[in-house]
């Protein structure tokens, strides 16, 4: 059995959460140049300019990308040879105030979603923690702008709708949109599971790079059909029309129930931020 | 086409601004979101003074990060603006004359604008280090227990925006796509 404190995972956290918000994943800074590169309509061209300027801007101000640092979604993968000295959620709402306060953060979230009044902290996380074969532990901070999240459905299709309905589906919900959710976007959909679960094959599918495709061919294909067909919707960055409407799309899937085929898409911006560690 | 527009900023200085067109905004800026838009309507119903005066304002739909100690302001892009269409018609009809923020209004906002002769401009969404560049000064005027959603003076200078409702019924959101899709 291996140890591992509890005063090491919130130290790590609340380091994940500054350096989530102050630097975009490479993959993603990758994808906004490439975008700029091939975008072909000058007002476009010139937004996603500006963009990439943000990231210098950020940079060499040691900003945040984004005033909007998110709810901290965390996803752990725990060891099941480890041990945790101590109250391991306890620990990760620990590491997100100290990193929020730390990293002069803005502090997002409220105590009660109908009688609001802020905690002051970001507290608590949004923690999804999962239990894996060996002795380490994998932390992965996504802070999530809720510009976005508010722009993200679910629909529990018939599975005769099958894939076409499913890219309907994703279409109308990018074109329903529009520019709220400061586009370019990068889309994580979840295909399968149950109501519950295809939620969270969405957002896991915001986790993976945008430069790997998923690894079961026919799915690649798909991500790859509808990431062309998003980009023809026209929408464009911050919504004034242009090519570039999203930047990568990724699909999660899974068994579900012979009656059912669950879709869900979790909408996310130009900047879509997650940091890893492991202990 | 590029305006450079000071506030407080009557009805005719806007009336040449079209949607699409660029501005770049110095003077006093105005921050309010959800919570705080919502602190005002109670002040209007109750008859009492709101933290600034509306005629000629123009407002900014953000809440910033914390400020570094040496900083005027942490990261300050702009919020969702379509949250606030249930109070804008109110405070247009008052006086407020400038929008700012990012994605769609709704029908009940455009008609307001169009009546008042008054804009909503949108600034870069999601780049918040790129928008803090432009402010100068910054204080917090009212209701200062709602942390990031609290009333905050802003002094810009050259804030860098788009035109996307004009008063005469532009939306550069509708129009910009369409542009694009017919071009190419």
């Amino acid at each position: 059995m291996r140890e591992i404190k509890a005063a090491a995972v919130a130290e790590a956290v609340a380091a994940l959460c500054i350096e989530a918000n102050a630097h975009l994943p490479a993959d993603v800074e990758a994808a906004l140049h490439a975008a700029r590169a091939a975008e072909p309509w000058p007002l476009a061209k010139h937004t996603l300019g500006l963009l990439e300027k943000n990231l210098e801007m950020a940079r060499a101000c040691s900003l945040p990308i984004c005033q909007d640092t998110g709810m901290a979604v965390v996803f752990a993968e725990l060891g099941q040879e480890v041990h945790i000295d101590g109250d391991f959620e306890a620990a990760v709402n620990e590491g997100v105030r100290r990193g929020y306060g730390e990293g002069y953060l803005r502090k997002s979230i409220v105590v009660d979603p109908l009688r609001r009044g802020n905690t002051g902290d970001n507290t608590p996380a949004a923690l999804h923690l999962r239990l894996v074969p060996g002795d380490r532990l994998k932390l992965t901070v996504a802070p999530k702008g809720f510009g976005s999240e508010n722009m993200s459905r679910l629909a529990m299709l018939r599975p005769a709708d099958g894939v076409e309905g499913v890219e309907r589906f994703v279409l109308e919900t990018v074109r329903l949109a529009g520019s709220n959710p400061c586009p370019p976007m990068v889309l994580g959909v979840g295909i399968g599971g149950s109501f519950d679960g295809v939620a969270l094959l969405a957002k896991q599918a915001l986790l993976r790079p945008l430069n790997e495709p998923n690894p079961d061919e026919y799915y690649a294909a798909l991500e790859k059909k509808l990431l062309a067909e998003v980009n023809e919707l026209g929408v464009g960055p911050q919504g004034f029309g242009g090519k570039t409407t999203a930047l990568g799309l990724a699909i999660e899937t899974a068994p579900t129930h012979v009656a059912g085929l669950p879709v869900a898409v979790n909408v996310s911006c130009h900047a879509t931020r997650r940091a890893s560690a492991e202990l | 086409m590029e305006h450079r527009l000071t506030t407080p900023c009557t009805r005719e200085a806007l009336a040449a601004l079209r949607a699409g067109d660029t501005v770049l905004l110095s003077g006093v800026v105005y921050t309010a979101r959800d919570a705080a838009h919502k602190r005002m309507m109670e002040c209007l119903d109750k008859g009492e003074a709101l933290p600034f005066p509306l005629e000629g304002s123009a407002v900014y739909y953000v809440g910033p990060t914390p400020e570094q100690p040496g900083r005027v302001i942490g990261a300050a892009g702009p919020t969702t603006s379509g949250r606030m269409d249930p109070y804008s018609p109110r405070l247009i009809a008052l006086g407020q004359r400038v929008m700012i923020g990012k994605g769609a209004r709704d029908k009940a906002v455009k008609e307001a604008l169009k009546k008042e002769g008054a804009v909503y401009l949108a600034a870069l969404g999601g780049a918040g280090a790129l928008m803090a560049a432009c402010v100068k000064e910054l204080e917090v005027i009212a209701w200062e227990d709602l942390g990031c959603e609290a009333v905050r003076r802003l002094v810009v200078e050259d804030m860098p925006l788009t035109v996307v409702l004009d008063p005469v019924g532009g939306d550069l959101y509708e129009s910009g796509p369409a542009a694009y899709l017919a071009g190419c």
